[in-house]
């Protein structure tokens, strides 16, 4: 099996994840980029899990889908909240609290 | 599918008695939502009463089960209920129980949204007690989604707040982030593995020894917990979350969470990773010598006393990371008095027991005092004994816990800590030690600090309320009709991040308006915090009844 294009592409999606998370702005954007990081976590569970030849890989995966939807559900209820105090979703203009 | 297949399906034998804990949690959250739907406002009054007996008929299933005192495997070894479990089980819900107790007023004077605050704080509250018994990749990442997604709610609990959205913001970023990171980890592993049972991994490290993809893939698990135990440098969070939450979910979350992180680390480190002693005890020495030595170093120069506890508490569970440093050495010392063979693992879950009492004690006299004085400033300390004297003595005594001098608890914990490092018998874990000792003393700085503000300053004239007067701010319920004056006053001031700088309002020293909730939360922490300090024999039995029956 392949299991090695798999893991590279897991590797890349991650790492897109990660520089999303960490140069974008747009709190949307940087929800959207942890899917992404996610995603990746997917795609390994299941090649690996191939590669063994247990479900268990399967499942985990389906566990973090189901769960990430819940964790995003919140997330944007969270920015929603922030776009109607401060009609701005920019994560770094959230600088009330330092030191 | 076809319907033969399906037909065939039965349902595998469950343990209903092990899992009657987290059944019993599950039931009064729901019974306090479907209260909060069928009785409208009159079942207000009556959610932290109902959530509070609810805790407390959760205990009853835990206390059988530990007189029963059968290890119980479920689900194929995912889920186990053993001493270990019940031990910190019991000690999730009490501090939950304590956090009621903390709420009750604030939340109500706050005119909160009652019901969802307490079903939150139980949905949890539920994924702590299922992390305890959690033995298994899956098991262990649902736990903690399920203790972190309403902990992530509750940061943002005032919705007007800038703050309170700051804070909630801010967790969730991280948090989720530290997932995604702990998650690519725990795929790695296992694919070293073949399964997600922590036994299968602990088989499969041992014969695949330190390879790169062994490494990779236990740091990015481990990094992922480090963010959920504020360590050093993945602490950034917590102060201001600390801050701008609501401060009994700031107490909850510096607590709570906080052993839900250990005790997922315990079972990580101490089963499944026990094969890769080289990865990890390198890291977590690194990690506890920063957390300590930063956590320490910027509490120091704090003004604000929440922010000076949440640094104190980043600190605090530097001490707590140290044993993993030495977790896998012989032990050259055994504990006086008791029969201990693994006294890292000893002294992690004895830290963790005596920081929850202590810690929630000195938010609980923060939460008294701002009743009066409306200000999370240290300086609005000034004089407490004067006018407060009762809660100058309670907070001495959690503040001389949380430093460690005798006869609080916490010296009992750096004790335990200090030897677990010393009889490891390695350089390491000496140098370790001598580190702990050191900022032992750091630390001891700032708690005296405030306890010369109260016992020695004379009283304020006027006092900071907070560093943005934006309306909402903490700690200010106290007074009502002023709030909402001064909301109306400074409505949008917070917009305008140039005008940050604290608002000074006179402050009449008096009588602390105190609540019955709130007395009995700070009896049970005193009466903890003192307890365990005078008599260690009390936290060290139970220390031994986990250890015995998971570590050693």
């Amino acid at each position: 099996m392949l299991l090695n294009q798999f893991l590279l592409l897991g590797a890349l999606l991650f790492a897109v994840g990660v520089y999303g998370v960490l140069a974008r702005r747009n709190g949307v954007m940087v929800l959207m980029s942890i899917e992404l990081m996610l995603n990746a976590v997917n795609l390994n569970l299941v090649a690996f899990g191939l590669q063994h030849d247990v479900v268990s890989g399967q499942v985990f995966a389906l566990f973090i889908i189901a769960v990430a939807a819940a964790e995003v559900g919140v997330g944007l209820a969270i920015v929603l909240l922030l776009y109607r105090n401060r009609k701005s979703i920019a994560v770094d203009e959230f600088d009330l609290m330092k030191g | 599918m076809n319907l033969g297949a399906l037909l065939a399906f039965v349902r595998p034998d469950l343990d209903w008695h092990a899992l009657a804990p987290e059944l019993t949690l599950l039931a009064v959250g729901t019974l306090v939502t479907v209260a909060d739907i069928a009785l409208d406002d009159k079942a207000k009054r009556m959610m932290p009463t109902l959530t509070g007996i609810g805790l407390l008929v959760t205990l009853v299933p835990i206390l059988t089960l530990a007189v029963d005192g059968a290890e119980r495997p479920m689900f194929g070894g995912a889920y186990v209920v053993d001493d270990f479990s019940l031990v910190l089980k019991a000690l999730f819900i009490l501090v939950g129980y304590v956090v009621v107790l903390m709420s009750v007023d604030y939340v109500r004077e706050g005119d909160y949204y009652e019901n969802e605050y307490y079903t939150l704080l139980l949905t949890s509250l539920l994924g702590m007690v299922m992390m305890a018994s959690s033995r298994d990749l899956v098991s262990v990442f649902v736990a903690l989604e399920l203790l972190s997604i309403p902990a992530y709610m509750l940061a943002a609990w005032r919705k007007g707040g800038p703050r309170s959205n700051e804070a909630g913001l801010k967790y969730y970023l991280m948090g989720v982030f530290a997932s995604a990171v702990m998650l690519y980890g725990m795929s790695l592993v296992f694919g070293v593995a073949g399964d997600t049972d922590f036994g299968t991994i602990a088989a499969a490290l041992r014969g695949e020894g330190a390879s790169p993809i062994v490494i990779v893939a236990i740091l990015f698990v481990l990094i992922g917990f480090a963010f959920k135990v504020s360590a050093v440098p993945f602490h950034t969070w917590a102060p201001d979350t600390y801050e701008g939450a609501p401060t009994p979910v700031t107490a909850f979350l510096s607590v709570a969470s906080k052993a839900a992180g250990f005790v997922a680390l315990l079972g990580l480190v101490f089963v499944a990773f026990e094969g890769a002693a080289d990865v990890v005890q390198p890291f977590f020495w690194v990690l506890a010598a920063v957390t300590m030595t930063v956590g320490n170093l910027i509490a120091l120069r704090q003004t604000n006393i929440v922010r000076m506890l949440a640094y104190s508490g980043v600190a605090q569970g530097g001490f707590m990371l140290a044993p993993f440093a030495v977790a896998f050495e012989d032990d050259a010392w055994q504990l006086p008095g008791t029969d201990i063979t693994t006294t890292p693992y000893f002294a992690i879950v004895v830290y963790a027991v005596i920081y929850a009492f202590m810690n929630l004690g000195a938010f609980s006299v923060v939460l008294a005092v701002s009743r009066r004085t409306r200000s999370g400033e240290i300086s609005s300390y000034g004089g407490l004994f004067s006018y407060a004297p009762g809660m100058a003595v309670l907070m001495t005594l959690f503040l001389a816990a949380l430093a460690g001098i005798p006869p609080a608890s916490g010296f009992f914990a750096k004790f335990v800590v200090f030897w677990a490092l010393a009889g490891a018998g390695t350089p390491a874990g000496w140098v370790l030690a001598v580190i702990v000792a050191v900022n032992a003393v750091i630390a001891f700085g700032y708690y005296a600090r405030v306890l010369q503000q109260m016992w020695f300053e004379p009283v304020p004239e006027m006092v900071a309320l907070g560093v943005d007067s934006g309306g909402d701010d903490e700690l200010d319920f106290a007074e009502a009709a002023d709030a909402t004056a001064e909301q109306d006053e400074h409505g949008d001031a917070w917009l305008a991040t140039e005008t940050r700088q604290a608002t000074m309002v006179r402050f009449t020293p008096g009588k602390i308006p105190m609540t019955g909730a709130l007395a009995a939360a700070l009896a049970i922490t005193a009466i903890a915090t003192l307890a365990f300090g005078v008599l260690p024999g009390l936290v060290s039995h139970f220390g031994e009844v986990a250890t015995f029956h998971f570590g050693g």
